[in-house]
């Protein structure tokens, strides 16, 4: 039995001005091929003017079963946020 | 994990789904709910391939270029809507290899529509309109769905469908403004598509046992018999303006409900088409693993090449 096309994750650019974001995965046999098929998949009415692929092998991603450690010690640190300062209503521009 | 652990996560999971947070393919989950998944988006993906086979066989039919290059981007679509399919159902751990296999020796189903044949040319009017319009219904009501990856790949579907019920209209209408063949010919394809359309929504809620699960779990955002009113209701005035008659002489306008009251599924030629026995459930088949084992030298060497390429990459850099 041969080996099965990897599996590769596609980010496209809307347009200039904004970030690559995440638009789905498809198989392709190497980088090439997975561009060309992210164009005919993921850009058919104009959705993009600029296509990454990565193969998600090489993706790291965290373990939502870590959630907790990772991102818990954000939510008491609320003196990280503005509204936390007390300030007189009359200032202006603050 | 404990049987105690378990139940515990379970109802971590119910509540998480009640509050509407999206489940995402890495976040623990039943059993279930991932086999309850795999099996209704890979039915879909399936319906998605299939359905490219009884259009494709008019691409080269089609009686102008304004139609053809139409029905070609369409049915281009539905080979994408499958891919967005397969994607989020490999998420969730089974490998696509696996998925068509399941599809070619008949262990997963697909869309029991596309087992009946597309005879004439105004059948590719009455498949964009009643097919794709029924697709639609399912499709909107599942932009909600619980599983963020299946929810996503309905949002993509859904923007880009809505061409391809209007290029069905489209069809049928310039077809019933024609000859009186070819009025006759857009009410035949009527006449054939409705039932099976109307069929497309699966059995009514009170044969169908699953449907209080996936309710409860945002797969299904509303039952089937919900669905299929929401659909008659909304293609009967749209076949008024074609001037086509819909085959069921038990429709009839209830203005206290507001809404239709209609006729009886035959739901033995339904069970009939699901179990394989349709008109062309062999034929589709058939057609599709064709295509899959003749493609495969071409995967192979595709693969073969990359793996090429690379090694002299890899040489060049030592």
């Amino acid at each position: 039995m041969k080996k099965n096309w990897p599996l590769w994750e596609v980010f496209v650019r809307s347009k200039n001005g904004l970030e690559h974001r995440h638009f789905g995965s498809l198989h392709a046999a190497d980088a090439e091929m997975a561009l060309e098929n992210a164009r005919d998949v993921y850009t058919r009415r104009n959705e993009g003017v600029s296509i990454w692929v990565v193969e998600s092998k090489n993706i790291t991603a965290s373990n939502p079963d870590n959630n907790g450690e990772l991102f818990e010690p954000a939510q008491d640190k609320a003196y990280r946020h503005p509204t936390f300062y007390e300030l007189p209503d009359e200032l202006k521009h603050m | 994990m404990s049987k105690e652990q378990i139940k515990n996560l379970e109802a971590q999971f119910e509540a998480r789904i009640a509050r509407d947070e999206k489940i995402e393919p890495k976040d623990w989950m039943p059993e279930k709910y991932r086999q309850t998944h795999i099996r209704q988006m890979s039915q879909h993906a399936h319906s998605e391939i299939i359905g490219m086979l009884p259009e494709g066989n008019w691409i080269t039919r089609a009686p102008s270029l304004r139609r053809k290059v139409a029905l070609l981007a369409k049915v281009q679509d539905e080979g994408g809507h499958g891919l967005y399919l397969y994607s989020a159902t490999e998420t969730l751990g089974i490998s696509r290899e696996e998925l068509y296999e399941q599809l070619h020796i008949g262990k997963a189903k697909y869309s029991s529509i596309f087992n009946y044949p597309a005879t004439s040319w105004a059948d590719m009017g009455a498949i964009g309109w009643l097919v794709d319009g029924a697709a639609i219904i399912n499709q909107v009501a599942l932009c909600g769905a619980s599983f963020g990856p299946y929810a996503r790949a309905m949002v993509r579907i859904c923007k880009e469908e809505s061409f391809h019920q209007r290029q069905g209209y489209e069809i049928l209408l310039t077809l019933t403004r024609g000859t009186k063949e070819q009025k006759d010919m857009a009410q035949d394809a009527l006449n054939r598509f409705w039932w099976a359309s109307l069929m497309m929504f699966g059995p009514n809620d009170a044969d169908s046992p699953n449907t209080a699960q996936s309710v409860k779990w945002k797969l299904k955002r509303k039952t089937n018999d919900e669905l299929r009113q929401q659909f008659i209701d909304q293609t009967v005035p749209q076949a008024d303006i074609l001037g086509l008659t819909i085959p069921d002489p038990d429709l009839k306008w209830n203005e206290e409900k507001q809404q239709y009251d209609w006729g009886k599924i035959n739901w033995d030629e339904f069970w009939q088409v699901v179990k394989g026995h349709g008109p062309c459930n062999k034929e589709r088949m058939k057609a599709r693993v064709a295509a899959h084992e003749n493609g495969r030298w071409v995967r192979d060497a595709a693969m073969a090449h990359a793996e090429k390429q690379q090694e002299r990459k890899d040489k060049q850099a030592v």
